[in-house]
C-alpha cells in the first residue's frame, strides 16, 4: 500500500474538515449541552412544550401516539397531559391558534416547531429561549438577542422572570448594541431552575426533530458489530486466497 | 513463477473451504436481515394505524331487521339488528353450512364464537367482505324465497360469485366462498354505542 | 482474451442447455474468472466496485423512497417527514438514499484520482476516461436533481441558482430557464418534471454509461499502479504473466474493501445522518419559500469546487463559460497529457508536485464553495485558484509536449508493495 499517498489523503481531509465544522460566529449562542437520552428531561420538556409553547406552536408532524411509544407514556398520560384540543390519539400536535388569527395578532403565523432543531440547532433554539427581554419599541413589547425583532412575546416570563437589556454606549447615529441580559423582576423559577427549563424544552425538540434517534442509535449498534464481524472475515478470506498469489 | 492455482500443494483447501462458506453465510444473512426493511416499510404506516384507530358508532336508530353500513379501517362494517325470526332460523341451517360451529378462531374473536356470531343475539357487528375474493356481499335480510337460494332465511349474497352466508355470516357449503365473514373486535360501551377495533374489557 | 465459445461449457445439464441457447453463463465466466487484473492494484482500485455498490444502493433505496414521495410542492416537504416518521424503517431508507449520494461523489472523486496518479486515462484507455467522464456529468444532473425532490429551502434556492445558469446562454437563455423550471420560479411543475428524470431517465443513462465503461474497461484491460500493460508478457497458456483472475482474488479483496467502506457508512447513517450539515443541510428542514432566501445559498458540497469557480467571476457569462470549462476540460486530459509515461511513480517530480496542488486547490475551492465565510478575501483566493485549476492542465500540456519531464525507468515488469 502507498503511505504516501495514503498520508495525503488524510491531509487533505484534515483540511477541508476543520474550517467546514467550525460554526459560523454571530449570534454567540450557549451552548446547550442536551442529552436526548436522557428521558426525564425529554418528559419535563414535553410537559413545558404542551403547557406554555403548544397554544401557539405546532407539532405538525409528530403524533400524540409516537411520543406515547417513545418516552413511554400511556395513552391516558399523553392525551390527559398534553392533548387540549380533544383531537385523537394518532393525530398530529396541532395547535388550536387559527393562522390566521395568529398572523393578525403577532404580524406572522407562529411557526411549526417539528423541525425546529435540525434547521437551526439545539444551541440556537436554548439560548433563544433564554434571550428575551423588554423591549417597548417592539409591537408585542419584547425582543430577542439571538433573534433580533422577534414578533413573539416571551412564553415563559413566568417562570424565568423579566430581563431588560443592558445597551453598550454607542456612537451617535448608530444603533444601540445590547450588552448583556439583566434580570430586572425574578420569576417563579431561579436562574439556575430555568436554564434547566430552557434545555427541557430544548431536548424535547430535539428528540421531535428526529423521533427515531432511538431506534437509529440502538440499531446501528448491531450493524456495526455485524460489519466489524464480516470486515474480520473478509481479510482472513482474502488473506487465504492471495497465497496464491507470489 | 508460480501461477495462481497452480501451487495447489501449499493451499489448505480445509480452510479455504471453511471460510468461503462461513464468509457466504455470514453475509448472505446480513443481506437478508438488510431486506426486512424494505419489506417491513410496506406494513401500515403510522398515518395508516391512526387512520384505523377504533371507530364508536351509534346503533340507536337501527330498526329491527335493519343492516346499517359504517366504516372501520376503511372496511365495510355491517351492523344488523337481527329479527326473533331471523334469529330462531339459525340453529336449523347448520347442516348447510361449512362451518356452523365457527371453528375457524381467525374468522371472529373467542367472544363471538356461538350461533349468533356476536356478543349480544341480536346485534350483528361483521366485516362486510366475501371470503372468496373480497367483495361486499349484499344485505338480503327476507325470509322469503329468492332466485339464488329457495329456501332462505335471510342472509347475505355475493354478486361477484354468488356466494351465500346466513345472516349471521355463515359461509354456506357449495359457495366458492371459504370460510364464515370476519367479526372484528369490537365491545358495548352502552347499551346504544359499539366500539369497533377493541375487544371488551378482560377477553382476549 | 475471451475462451473460445466452445472451450467451457456448464456441467449441470438444465445450465448446458441454457447456455446453448443463451451464453449467459460463458459471458459471466469471461468477465470474472477468465478477466485477469494485474495483481499489484493498491488500495485506490477499491472505488471502482464500491461505486457500483453506491449505485445498487442508490437504485434500491430510490425505488422505494419513491413509493412514498409526494412529487408536489404542496406534498413534497410533508412527505419526506411522512417517511422519516410514519413509514416503518422509512428513516433508514432515506438515510441510506443520502448518505449513499454523498459518498458516492467520495467514491467517484477517489476514482477519478486514481486515474490521474496512474495515467489510467492514457492511450488505450481513452475512451473508458471519457465514458467515465460522461458518467460524471449524468451523476451530477442525477444528484441535482434528488436534491431538489425535498422541497426544502436549499433544494429550491439550490435549483434556482443552477438552472439560472442557463440564462447565461445568449439570446434563448431567459426562454431556456422558463422552459426548464416550466414556470417563471422553480414550482410544482419543475419538481415533477426532476422527480421523473430523477427517478427513470437519469438511471437509465447511468446504467447503459455504467455498461459502456465496464465493456471498454475489459477490452483494454485495467490499468495498475505501475502503469504498464500487463499484456505484453503472456505465459505459455496465453494468460498475463502478472495477471490473476478477477474471480476470486480480487472479489474477494473487493468484500474486504466493501466491509470497510460499509463500516463507515454505517456509522454516517446511524450515527451522523447530517454529517454535520454537510449531507443534509440545516436550512433544507425550512419548507421552499420562494420570498426568503436563506443566509448562504449553495449547492451540495460535491458541486461546490465549480460553484466557487462561477461566483469568483465577476461576469455571469464568463463564470458559466469557467465552471463548463472546468469539466468540459476534464474530458481532454488524454490528449491534453503527452507523457509516455503512465503512473506517477516513474513520471517527473515536477508532475506529482503539480497532481498534488490540482487535488488540494481543488478541495480549497469547494471549502470556500461551501460559502460559510462572507471574507471578501475568499473571492480573491477562489481567483487564484482558478487559475491554478486550469494552470493544471496548461502545465500538464506544455511539460509533455516540450518534453521537460525527466521520468524514471519504467519495469518490465509489475512490482508488489505489501
Amino acid at each position: 500500500m502507498n503511505k504516501r499517498m495514503f498520508s495525503r489523503l488524510l491531509l487533505a481531509l484534515a483540511l477541508v474538515s476543520g474550517p467546514l465544522l467550525a460554526q459560523e460566529a454571530a449570534p454567540t449562542l450557549y451552548d446547550a449541552h442536551i442529552n436526548v437520552h436522557d428521558m426525564a428531561s425529554v418528559q419535563r420538556g414535553a410537559r413545558i412544550f404542551f403547557n406554555y409553547c403548544a397554544g401557539c406552536h405546532s407539532l405538525q408532524y409528530m403524533r400524540y401516539a409516537r411520543i406515547s411509544h417513545d418516552l413511554g407514556l400511556s395513552e391516558q398520560q399523553v392525551m390527559d397531559n398534553f392533548d387540549f384540543n380533544g383531537v385523537k390519539f394518532g393525530d398530529h400536535a396541532i395547535s388550536s391558534m387559527p393562522a390566521a388569527d395568529a398572523a393578525k395578532w403577532f404580524g406572522k403565523a407562529p411557526p411549526d416547531l417539528s423541525l425546529e432543531v435540525r434547521a437551526k440547532g439545539a444551541d440556537w433554539v436554548y439560548s433563544y429561549l433564554k434571550s428575551f427581554y423588554l423591549d417597548p419599541s417592539r409591537p408585542v413589547g419584547w425582543n430577542n438577542t439571538v433573534f433580533a425583532n422577534a414578533s413573539m412575546p416571551n412564553p415563559l416570563w413566568e417562570l424565568q422572570g423579566v430581563q431588560t437589556a443592558v445597551y453598550a454606549p454607542s456612537k451617535p447615529g448608530e444603533d444601540a448594541r445590547v450588552e448583556k441580559l439583566d434580570l430586572s423582576q425574578p420569576g417563579m423559577e431561579t436562574p439556575a431552575q430555568f436554564d434547566r427549563t430552557a434545555r427541557d424544552v430544548t431536548t424535547f425538540l430535539t428528540y421531535v426533530s428526529e423521533p427515531n434517534v432511538f431506534e437509529r442509535e440502538r440499531v446501528g449498534l448491531w450493524v456495526l458489530l455485524y460489519l466489524v464481524a464480516f470486515s474480520l472475515l473478509a481479510v482472513f478470506l482474502k488473506r487465504e486466497y492471495w497465497k496464491d498469489i507470489h | 513463477m508460480p501461477h495462481p492455482g497452480e501451487n495447489h500443494d501449499e493451499v489448505d483447501h480445509g480452510r479455504r473451504r471453511f471460510l468461503t462458506v462461513t464468509t457466504a453465510v455470514v453475509g448472505g444473512a446480513g443481506v437478508v436481515i438488510a431486506a426486512l426493511p424494505f419489506i417491513k416499510s410496506w406494513e401500515p404506516s403510522a398515518r395508516a394505524l391512526a387512520a384505523g384507530a377504533p371507530v364508536t358508532i351509534d346503533i340507536s336508530k337501527i330498526e329491527s331487521g335493519q343492516m346499517v353500513r359504517f366504516a372501520w379501517r376503511k372496511l365495510p362494517i355491517f351492523v344488523v339488528n337481527r329479527t326473533k325470526e331471523q334469529l330462531a332460523d339459525l340453529p336449523g341451517l347448520d347442516p348447510r353450512l361449512r362451518d356452523p360451529e365457527c371453528k375457524e378462531t381467525s374468522q371472529q374473536p373467542s367472544y363471538c364464537q356461538n350461533t349468533w356470531r356476536s356478543i349480544k343475539p341480536e346485534w350483528l357487528v361483521m366485516i362486510g367482505i366475501c371470503t372468496h375474493l373480497g367483495c361486499v356481499p349484499d344485505y338480503y335480510g327476507q325470509i322469503k324465497p329468492e332466485p339464488f337460494d329457495p329456501h332462505w332465511k335471510g342472509g347475505f349474497f355475493c354478486p361477484c360469485h354468488k356466494s351465500r352466508y346466513d345472516v349471521a355470516g355463515r359461509v354456506f357449503d357449495g359457495v366458492p366462498a371459504p370460510l364464515n365473514m370476519v367479526i372484528p373486535p369490537y365491545h358495548y360501551i352502552d347499551d346504544v354505542h359499539v366500539r369497533i377495533g377493541v375487544n371488551p374489557k378482560g377477553a382476549a | 482474451m475471451a475462451a473460445a465459445p466452445d472451450a467451457w461449457k456448464p456441467r449441470n445439464r438444465t445450465l448446458r442447455w441454457i447456455e446453448d441457447r443463451l451464453p449467459v453463463f460463458g459471458f459471466l465466466r469471461e468477465h470474472t474468472v477468465e478477466y485477469y487484473a494485474p495483481k499489484n492494484f493498491n488500495f485506490m482500485y477499491f472505488f471502482g466496485s464500491l461505486a457500483l455498490l453506491l449505485l445498487v444502493n442508490q437504485i434500491v433505496t430510490g425505488i422505494f423512497l419513491a413509493m412514498n414521495f409526494n412529487p408536489t410542492s404542496a406534498g413534497a416537504f410533508a412527505s419526506i417527514e411522512y417517511i422519516m416518521r410514519d413509514v416503518e424503517w422509512g428513516w433508514l431508507i432515506r438515510y441510506m438514499h443520502v448518505t449513499g449520494a454523498s459518498l458516492f461523489f467520495v467514491v467517484i472523486y477517489l476514482h477519478m484520482f486514481r486515474a490521474l496518479m496512474y495515467g489510467s486515462y492514457k492511450q488505450p484507455r481513452e475512451l473508458l476516461w471519457v465514458i467515465g467522464m460522461l458518467i460524471y456529468l449524468a451523476l451530477m444532473a442525477e444528484a441535482f436533481m434528488g436534491y431538489v425532490l425535498p422541497w426544502g429551502q436549499m433544494s429550491f434556492w439550490g435549483a434556482k441558482v443552477i438552472i439560472s445558469l442557463f440564462g447565461a446562454v445568449p439570446v434563448i437563455g431567459n426562454q431556456l430557464v422558463e422552459w426548464i423550471m416550466g414556470d417563471f420560479l422553480p414550482s410544482g411543475a419543475t419538481l415533477n418534471r426532476f422527480f421523473a428524470l430523477h427517478v427513470i431517465a437519469l438511471p437509465l443513462v447511468l446504467l447503459l454509461l455504467v455498461v459502456l465503461h465496464l465493456g471498454a474497461l475489459h477490452t483494454s484491460g485495467s490499468n495498475n499502479p505501475d502503469g504498464i500493460e500487463i499484456k505484453q508478457h503472456k505465459g505459455a497458456d496465453g494468460k498475463p504473466l502478472d495477471g490473476i483472475p478477477f474471480h476470486p482474488y480480487y472479489t474477494v479483496k473487493d468484500l474486504v474493501g466493501v466491509g470497510f467502506f460499509l463500516l463507515l457508512a454505517a456509522f454516517i447513517i446511524f450515527y451522523q445522518p447530517t454529517f454535520f450539515g454537510l449531507f443534509l443541510e440545516h436550512d433544507n428542514y425550512v419548507p421552499a419559500n420562494s420570498l426568503v432566501t436563506p443566509a448562504a445559498i449553495h449547492p451540495v458540497w460535491y458541486f461546490t469546487p465549480f460553484y466557487a469557480m462561477l461566483r469568483s467571476v465577476p461576469s455571469k457569462g464568463m463564470g458559466v463559460l469557467t465552471l463548463l470549462s472546468a469539466i468540459v476540460v476534464l474530458f481532454f486530459l488524454p490528449w491534453i497529457d503527452r507523457g509516455k509515461v503512465k503512473s506517477m511513480r516513474y513520471r517527473g517530480a515536477s508532475y506529482k508536485i503539480a497532481l498534488a496542488i490540482f487535488a488540494l486547490t481543488f478541495i480549497w475551492l469547494g471549502k470556500i464553495g461551501i460559502g460559510e465565510s462572507t471574507w471578501i478575501g475568499d473571492t480573491y483566493i477562489a481567483r487564484v485558484l482558478t487559475a491554478v485549476y486550469f494552470g493544471y492542465f496548461v502545465f500538464l500540456w506544455a511539460y509533455t509536449y516540450f518534453g521537460w519531464e525527466r521520468t524514471k525507468p519504467v519495469p518490465e515488469r509489475v512490482t508488489m508493495h505489501e
